[in-house]
């Protein structure tokens, strides 16, 4: 879905502007009821944020002067689609030590770009392996 | 000479005895720089700069950009606003100092600049405030305009049934947070959901952590159970990230994969974690801890849990210790960003510090005032004690009333708690047993309401919780089992609630800065930003919020009074009547002593402040006087009820000169005709203290000096109680009936008194 570009004055979008939120399987807010959860057409996927809403609320930072805010909430967006555990091995690779080399991390930033469009993040972690390298921290700490 | 040969006493007693006051259990650490003790600065915190290039920052704070440790380099890159960074460098840091108390220079202005300066310069510009300075700039710079305040809700035994209780208790004081941890890492998921269950009972709207391994609170946040985290921490120097087994890309990453599951989200930092981690680098704790704010900024994080945290004890331990915590709470939110402010790991064992450490953030509000306040008591509190714990939380209430300052509190009724925590335990209950995770019988749920602490509950036992919490995690039990075994079972007005919680993910409103639900609608720095500009602008109690605040529990009211004093008007009739017998005349008789009673004494009040009835007031006084060989005489006063004036009226009646004046209340005088009216012989103003025994020597004395004795004054002995505190709301209100009796230019009455029965 795209939108205009929204800012603070269709904040906070649950109740100003609910028609431009929706779940991660298209559900309305006012689809996402108690009666819909009890007869199991609302599942936890439907009550989870979307690249949609985090770009949404980025746009939102930014127009409140929160440029960094804005860079996090993309940096977000681009994981909402990524599985728990991909997130978890890659978060562990970040981790002092835990990549013995650069190419390691350069791999980790490269599957994260094919496999999932998370070209921000990989541009991120491909900045880590640098700054890492000129730091000394590929070595082993356990 | 040996103080032991002259059998001196070597020392001044005071000193032992400040020995033994809690403060002494405090520990005071000199200041010295070169060991990372050192709370405004040390000789080796850089000179402020700032040095920009083509190819963005050259050189920050003097240290070259091809020498930036990881830290450096990630503010240089993500924090510094090149748009901004020559103006604000510029800038003197003195006048920028003063434009953060000036109410006429608006946030937004400052936030700007604050784009554009350095760590150690940010540290510099704060350096200048006094404590007072820092407060008020807090004020006007901190992100949202309304205050909140954030609870710790564990116990000691890790139990779901008293976490749901505490949880429900929690959110009924009004926290906007609560925040959980466990003893055992593996009980992480009952933990997780007993709060959630427990929070969900009586409003909706309160966010909900459990502080636990980042893997595993991701996790648990995953399954929908909980919505902000806070334990990401960050350091100020390299080797002390390294040691925490993170870097700030690390970091960064997990904020964004917290964000990405809708989850709100700040880092921690406080003063005094690198010195605790044994890497300061000799620097300050107020330059280290901008380098952390400044960190932060460039991560985008919204918020900070930041004022010393678990250092907070280390740096109290500094000169100017609190003060830097001010400091560097008042650089995160001049960094725009949310601060739950610390006021959290009890950094001392004495009242008065702990009261003056709250003062501060009571008076200038906070996003979350503590990042952690104990709701629990200090026993169950698994992060430790806090600054404020369930022991201390009517002291609280009571300093939000006193300042009438918001501190994001609310007193609950007594009978409205336990109707709360019976309906938490209940519903926890039934979501364990619909869900086949446990059944929790009569007798522990019954001791789980009413207790206190976990020292009161019959419950389960360790060994259980860890069975229920495996049993959670393995079967990947999410928030919606939850929310359907709630409503299986009744409880549908909580799986109600639960669900919004969770529904709050879906727009992501609550991950701007600063946000919390506030009557089911999302209050951010956004739509509710901190607009101070001065008197009448920024956060003002509503007429509704200051009901709230002044209702405190047992609060003395003038009907109350009168009720209490009717009480004892029946016993009183059957002990003593007074009988008015005639306009008093002055006597001749040179044994006589006059007793000037007040205008309510035996008509409208009945006993003393300190309890003791009218009737065996005047017995002892009158046993006194006969037994001193005088004899008493009762007058009635009607035209004053000032102690001074009825002793000397009576003095000027009385045969011998020598009066008595008494108030209802027991304030008494013993007083001579030829005095000033405020220079009498013995006065008794403690009447809460005053017992029968002292009334009767004053009547002894009394006889004393009517025969030209000067007997040795009574005294009342004082152990310096706070006596106005306790009696002067009532004895205010006593008075009142006294005085509004009086009758102007009214004669004195001779009364005559009969005792009916032997003995009050």
């Amino acid at each position: 879905m795209t939108f205009r570009k929204l800012t603070t004055a269709d904040y906070p979008l649950a109740e100003k502007t609910p028609e431009v939120v929706r779940g991660k399987r298209g559900k309305a807010l006012s689809d996402l009821t108690l009666a819909g959860v009890l007869s199991g057409e609302v599942t936890l996927e439907d009550l989870s944020i979307t690249t949609d809403a985090l770009h949404q609320q980025a746009d939102i930072a930014r127009d409140a002067g929160r440029a960094t805010l804005a860079q996090n909430l993309q940096r977000a967006a681009d994981l909402v689609d990524i599985p728990q555990d991909v997130i978890m091995r890659v978060y562990e690779l970040l981790r002092p030590g835990r990549a013995e080399t650069k190419d390691a991390l350069i791999a980790a930033a490269m599957e994260l770009e094919q496999t999932y469009g998370a070209a921000t993040m990989a541009a991120f972690i491909k900045e880590a392996a640098d700054v890492y390298e000129r730091r000394g921290l590929f070595r082993r700490r356990y | 000479m040996s103080d032991q040969q002259t059998g001196r006493a070597n020392r001044w007693k005071r000193f032992a005895e400040w020995d033994d006051r809690p403060l002494r259990l405090d520990k005071f650490a000199v200041e010295d720089a070169d060991n990372g003790f050192a709370a405004f600065s040390s000789r080796h915190d850089p000179a402020p700069g700032l040095v920009m290039s083509a190819d963005g920052v050259a050189s920050m704070d003097g240290v070259a950009a091809s020498d930036f440790d990881m830290i450096d380099w990630f503010i240089a890159n993500y924090h510094i606003d090149k748009d901004v960074a020559d103006e604000a460098m510029s800038l003197p840091p003195l006048t920028v100092a003063r434009m953060l108390v000036d109410m006429n220079v608006p946030r937004n202005a400052l936030v700007r600049l604050a784009r554009g300066m350095t760590p150690a310069r940010l540290a510099e510009v704060v350096a200048h405030l006094s404590a007072i300075e820092i407060a008020f700039a807090y004020s006007k710079m901190r992100a949202r305009r309304t205050p909140g305040n954030q609870a710790h809700v564990t116990n000691a035994k890790d139990d779901p049934l008293q976490m749901a209780a505490d949880a429900a208790t929690a959110v009924a004081f009004g926290f906007d947070e609560i925040e959980t941890t466990m003893r055992v890492a593996r009980n992480a998921w009952s933990n997780a959901v007993a709060c959630a269950v427990g929070a969900s009972v009586g409003r909706w709207g309160t966010l909900f952590q459990c502080s636990s391994e980042e893997a595993e609170e991701l996790k648990i946040g995953m399954a929908g159970f909980t919505s902000y985290a806070e334990t990401v921490s960050v350091y100020g120097t390299e080797k002390s990230f390294i040691d925490g087994d993170d870097t700030p890309w690390s970091k960064a990453f997990l904020a964004a994969a917290y964000a990405s599951r809708g989850i709100k989200m700040r880092c921690t930092s406080g003063a005094g974690s690198e010195l605790l981690m044994g890497y300061h680098e000799q620097k300050s704790l107020l330059y280290l801890e901008a380098r952390c704010l400044c960190l932060q900024r460039a991560m985008g994080v919204q918020g900070t849990q930041n004022g010393g945290i678990d250092g907070a004890p280390v740096t109290c331990s500094v000169p100017g210790g609190m003060r830097e915590l001010m400091a560097e709470n008042l650089i995160a939110v001049w960094l725009d960003l949310e601060c739950a402010s610390g006021n959290d790991a009890r950094p001392t064992e004495s009242e008065i510090r702990v009261g003056a450490k709250i003062m501060p953030y009571l008076m200038s509000g906070s996003d979350l005032i503590c990042s952690g306040f104990g709701s629990i008591l200090k026993y169950d509190n698994s992060f430790n004690a806090s600054l404020l714990n369930g022991e201390e939380m009517e002291d609280y209430l009571v300093l939000q009333r006193d300042f009438e300052a918001d501190g994001g509190l609310t007193s609950v009724a007594e009978p409205h708690i336990l109707d709360l925590r019976s309906r938490a335990v209940e519903a926890l209950s039934a979501v364990f047993e619909e869900l086949a995770l446990g059944i929790p019988t009569p007798a522990m749920k019954q001791s789980v309401v009413t207790a206190s602490g976990s020292d009161d509950t019959q419950t389960f036992s360790p060994r259980d919780v860890g069975v229920i919490s495996d049993a959670i995690q393995a079967r990947g039990i999410t928030v919606v089992d939850v929310i359907k075994a709630l409503h299986a079972r009744g409880f549908s007005t909580e799986a109600e609630n639960l669900l919004k919680l969770v529904r709050l993910r879906v727009s992501g409103d609550y991950l701007q800065t600063s946000a919390l639900v506030r009557g089911g609608l999302v209050l951010s720095a956004i739509n509710d930003p901190n607009d101070y500009t001065g008197p009448g602008t920024g956060y003002r109690l509503s007429a509704a919020r200051r009901d709230e605040i002044v209702a405190i529990r047992d609060v003395l009211t003038r009907d109350e009074v009168l009720r209490s004093e009717a009480i004892h008007q029946p016993t009183e009739a059957k002990r003593i009547r007074y009988r008015g017998i005639g306009a008093a005349q002055a006597g001749g008789d040179p044994a006589e002593v006059v007793i000037a009673i007040s205008p309510a004494f035996g008509t409208s009040l009945f006993r003393t402040v300190a309890g003791h009835p009218l009737s065996a007031v005047l017995r002892e006084l009158i046993a006194g006087i006969e037994g001193g060989g005088a004899r008493g005489r009762i007058v009635r006063m009607m035209h004053t009820a000032d102690t001074s004036f009825l002793g000397l009226g009576a003095a000027h009646l009385a045969g011998s000169g020598v009066g008595i004046g008494i108030q209802a209340k027991g304030t008494a005088v013993i007083h001579h005709k030829d005095r000033l009216p405020h220079n009498n012989l013995e006065l008794f103003s403690n009447s809460p203290i005053t017992r029968l025994e002292h009334y009767r020597r004053m009547g002894v004395n009394a006889a004393a000096y009517a025969s030209g004795l000067r007997p040795d004054p009574v005294v009342v002995p004082t152990r310096g109680e706070a006596l106005g505190s306790r009696y002067h709301a009532r004895v205010s209100l006593i008075y009142a009936i006294e005085t509004a009796l009086i009758v102007d230019n009214s004669p004195p009455e001779d009364i005559e008194i009969s005792f009916l029965e032997a003995k009050a």
